[in-house]
C-alpha cells in the first residue's frame, strides 16, 4: 500500500469500525475522502487500496467514486473554488461571479484547473445557502453574497498563500484538508468549528 | 396583513447557546426523549399519527403512518436514517435548523428510533455541508458524553448509537432509496419500490427515513401532545413549516410560518417584497422541481392542498422569486441543466431527455431556436412525466411544462426575435444581443 500507510492505515480502520460488522462496504465514501486527502485527488492507487481494505473489486469502488462529484479523479488544484450558478444564485448574478473566478484564476475555456495548477474552478449546483446568493465555497468553506470583485479578491488571497476567512464556520487550509474533515477525522474544536 | 403565531422550530434561534448540549438541556431539551423512553413504541407512533405530522422532505406523507409500516417480527434489526441530504435548488432550511439547533435533530432521531425499536441510527448529511457536518459531529459527541446516546440512554436501559455519514455531492441521494444505496456504499441510484424501506430498507432491514425538519418536529409532539401540534396550521396540513425564500426578494432567508399562510405574507411581510420594488413574474413554491406559479397565484395558501389546487407542489418549501426582468427560458435552461447533471443515469427518459432538453433550451435562449422547438419541448415535458423510477425526471418535466404553460409567448418571442427579448439592447446589460444571435451553432444538434 502506498496511500493508506502507517497512521493513515489505522485511521482507515477507525472509519470502517463506524459501521456494523459485515457492513464494511458502507465505509467506501469516507475512505474515498481519506484517500483524496492523502493525494489531493482520488488516484488509481487510492481506488485499489480502498478496494483492498474492503475486499471489493477496484471497479466496484470506481463505480462509486465516479458517481459523486465531490470525489475528484482529475488533477485538482491545491484549492477548489466552487461557484454556484443554479437559479437562486443565477438571479443574483452568480454567472458573473463564475466568469470572474475563471478570469482571476486564469483557467482555459472548458477547463477547471488553473494554468499554474494552484486552483480548480468548478461550476457548482445549488450549495444550499440560497439566502446568501451568489454563493461560493473555497475548499467547501462558505463565502456569502460574493460579487465578481470579491471573487477576484478571494482568488488573490489564495494566490498570496492566505486562507480567506469564510462567512461561517472554520476555514479549510486546502482541498486536502477539507477532504480529511469530510472523512470525519478532524475533531470539530481543533479546526475551530 | 400581519402574521401572528407561536414559533416552534425557530423559537430558540435568537439564543446561540442552544447549539450546545448545556444550552439545549437548559431549555428543556431531551425532556421529550425521557418521556418517550417511558412510552411504548405503539403509543409513540399513535401520538405522531394523531398529530397529523406530514413528511417535510417534499412528499408530505404522514409520518406516523410511515413509522407504523415497520414490522417488528422479522428477526432483523431496524434502522432510522435522518435525511439531511438537502439538495433541492432553493432549499436550505434543514441546514439552518440543524446548524442552530443540532440537538433537536438528535432528540427527534432518538425518539423515532425508540418508536420502532431501533438501536443504530444514521444521520446522512450532504457533503457540501462541511461545517454543518462538523456541528452535527460535535453535538453527537456531546450527546454521547452526556449519556443521551450510547448504552442506557438518558438513564434508561435503552441503547442507541447514531452514526454521522457524509454524502459526496449527489442530489439524487435525497431520494430515500438512493440514500440507502449510498449509505450501503453503492452508487446512489434509486431502488424499485415496493418493497418500501419500511419493510426492506437499509441492509435489507426495516428502515424509517425522515427529513430533518420532520424529525425536529417530533420532540415537541411527544412533549406537548398531538392537539397542541394541531393548534397551528390547517386541518390536513397541521403545524408550521419552514420556507426558504430566495432570488429576487429584499430579505432572502428561512422563515417559519403556519401551514396555510398566504404566499403574499411570506413574500411581502417576511421577504420584504420583490427586490427593488419590481413586479413579481414567477416563483417556485416548493423548489426547482415544482411547477412554476405566476403573480396570479400571489394569494395562494401555503399548504399541501392549496398549492396542489393552484397547479404546483409544496415540495421542500423553497420559494425562488423571479421578477419582470428575468427570463423564463434562461431560468428553465439552468434548472433543467441541473437535472441533467444530477440524473443518476438509470432511466433513459431522464438521462437522455434532460440532456437533450438542456440543449434545446440553451439554443432557444441563445436565439438559435426554431419554431418546432416549442412543440418539441412540450413533447419532451410530457414524455418525462411518470416515465422513470423516481421523481427526478418529474421535476425536469415540471420546469419545462409549467414554463411553457405560463410563458409560451416568451418562448415564441425568443424564436421570432432570434434573441432573448429580456436581453434587449441595453447599455447596462453588457451583452450584445446581436453577437449572441449570430453565435455559431457549435455543438447544437440539428
Amino acid at each position: 500500500m502506498t496511500v493508506f500507510v502507517d497512521a493513515v492505515r489505522r485511521e482507515a480502520g477507525s472509519i470502517i469500525a463506524r459501521y456494523p460488522q459485515g457492513r464494511e462496504r458502507s465505509a467506501i465514501m469516507p475512505l474515498l475522502y481519506l484517500a483524496q486527502s492523502e493525494e489531493g485527488r482520488v488516484t488509481r492507487e487510492g481506488l485499489q487500496e480502498v478496494a483492498g481494505l474492503l475486499g471489493l473489486k477496484t471497479a466496484e469502488v470506481e463505480a462509486v467514486a465516479t458517481f459523486y462529484s465531490m470525489y475528484r479523479l482529475r488533477p485538482t488544484g491545491e484549492h477548489l473554488v466552487n461557484v454556484c450558478t443554479n437559479l437562486a444564485c443565477l438571479l443574483r448574478g452568480g454567472k458573473d461571479v463564475y466568469e470572474a473566478a475563471h478570469r482571476a484564476a486564469v483557467v482555459a475555456h472548458g477547463e477547471e484547473l488553473s494554468e499554474d495548477g494552484l486552483l480548480s474552478v468548478h461550476e457548482e449546483e445549488c450549495l444550499g445557502v440560497c439566502e446568501f446568493a451568489p454563493a461560493v465555497q473555497i475548499d467547501f468553506a462558505n463565502h456569502d453574497n460574493v460579487t465578481p470583485e470579491r471573487m477576484g479578491e478571494l482568488i488573490a488571497e489564495l494566490r498570496a498563500g492566505r486562507t480567506p476567512e469564510p462567512s461561517r464556520g472554520p476555514a479549510m487550509r486546502s482541498f486536502r484538508h477539507a477532504s480529511r474533515v469530510l472523512a470525519g477525522l478532524e475533531r470539530p474544536e481543533e479546526v475551530g468549528a | 396583513m400581519s402574521l401572528e403565531f407561536e414559533p416552534r422550530l425557530t423559537r430558540d434561534w435568537d439564543d446561540p447557546s442552544v447549539a450546545t448540549l448545556a444550552g439545549y438541556v437548559a431549555k428543556g431539551g431531551y425532556g421529550a426523549l425521557r418521556a418517550a423512553l417511558e412510552m411504548s413504541g405503539a403509543d409513540l407512533i399513535q401520538v405522531v399519527k394523531d398529530s397529523g405530522l406530514r413528511g417535510r422532505g417534499g412528499a408530505g406523507f404522514p409520518t406516523g403512518m410511515k413509522w407504523s409500516f415497520v414490522p417488528q417480527d422479522t428477526g432483523k434489526p431496524t434502522y432510522v436514517t435522518a435525511n439531511y441530504d438537502e439538495s433541492e435548488p432553493g432549499t436550505c432550511n434543514n441546514r439552518e435548523l440543524a446548524e442552530r439547533d443540532p440537538h433537536r435533530l438528535i432528540e427527534g432521531t432518538a425518539i423515532a428510533a425508540k418508536a420502532i425499536e431501533c438501536h443504530l441510527a444514521f444521520i446522512y448529511v450532504r457533503g457540501e455541508y462541511l461545517w454543518q457536518g462538523m456541528v452535527m459531529q460535535r453535538a453527537l459527541e456531546e450527546a454521547y458524553a452526556g449519556g443521551y446516546l450510547g448504552k442506557g440512554i438518558a438513564g434508561s436501559d435503552y441503547d442507541l448509537e447514531i452514526v454521522l455519514h457524509r454524502g459526496a455531492g449527489a442530489y439524487i441521494c435525497g431520494e430515500e432509496t438512493a440514500l440507502l444505496n449510498s449509505l450501503e456504499g453503492l452508487r446512489g441510484e434509486p431502488r424499485l419500490r415496493p418493497p418500501f424501506p419500511a419493510v426492506e430498507g437499509l441492509y435489507a432491514s426495516p428502515t424509517v427515513i425522515n427529513n430533518v425538519e420532520t424529525l425536529m418536529n417530533v420532540p415537541d409532539i411527544v412533549a406537548r401532545g398531538a392537539d397542541w401540534f394541531r393548534s397551528q396550521g390547517t386541518e390536513k396540513s397541521p403545524g408550521t413549516k419552514m420556507f426558504t425564500i430566495s432570488g429576487k426578494v429584499e430579505r432572502p432567508g428561512n422563515y417559519e410560518i403556519p401551514m396555510g399562510t398566504p404566499f403574499r405574507v411570506l413574500l411581502e411581510d417576511l421577504g420584504g417584497g420583490v427586490l427593488h420594488g419590481r413586479a413579481l413574474k414567477a416563483f417556485t413554491p416548493g423548489g426547482s422541481s415544482t411547477p412554476l406559479l405566476t403573480a396570479a397565484s400571489i394569494d395562494v395558501s401555503l399548504d399541501y392542498e392549496s398549492i396542489a389546487e393552484a397547479g404546483s407542489l409544496l415540495g421542500t418549501g423553497a420559494v425562488m422569486v423571479m421578477d419582470d426582468t428575468d427570463c423564463v427560458v434562461e431560468a428553465a435552461e439552468r434548472m433543467v441543466r441541473f437535472y441533467a447533471h444530477e440524473s443518476c443515469g438509470k432511466c433513459t427518459p431522464c438521462r437522455e431527455g434532460s440532456w437533450w432538453a438542456t440543449r434545446v433550451l440553451g439554443r432557444l435562449e441563445d436565439g438559435l431556436g426554431r419554431e418546432r422547438d416549442i412543440p418539441l419541448m412540450h413533447d419532451m415535458g410530457t414524455n418525462f412525466l411518470f416515465r422513470a423510477f423516481c421523481a427526478l425526471a418529474d421535476g425536469t418535466a415540471a420546469v419545462i411544462t409549467s414554463s411553457l404553460e405560463h410563458f409560451g409567448d416568451e418562448y415564441e418571442e425568443h424564436v421570432r426575435l432570434g434573441r432573448c427579448p429580456l436581453r434587449a439592447p441595453d447599455p447596462q446589460a453588457g451583452t450584445d444581443p446581436d453577437a449572441l444571435a449570430m453565435a455559431p451553432p457549435s455543438e447544437v444538434a440539428s
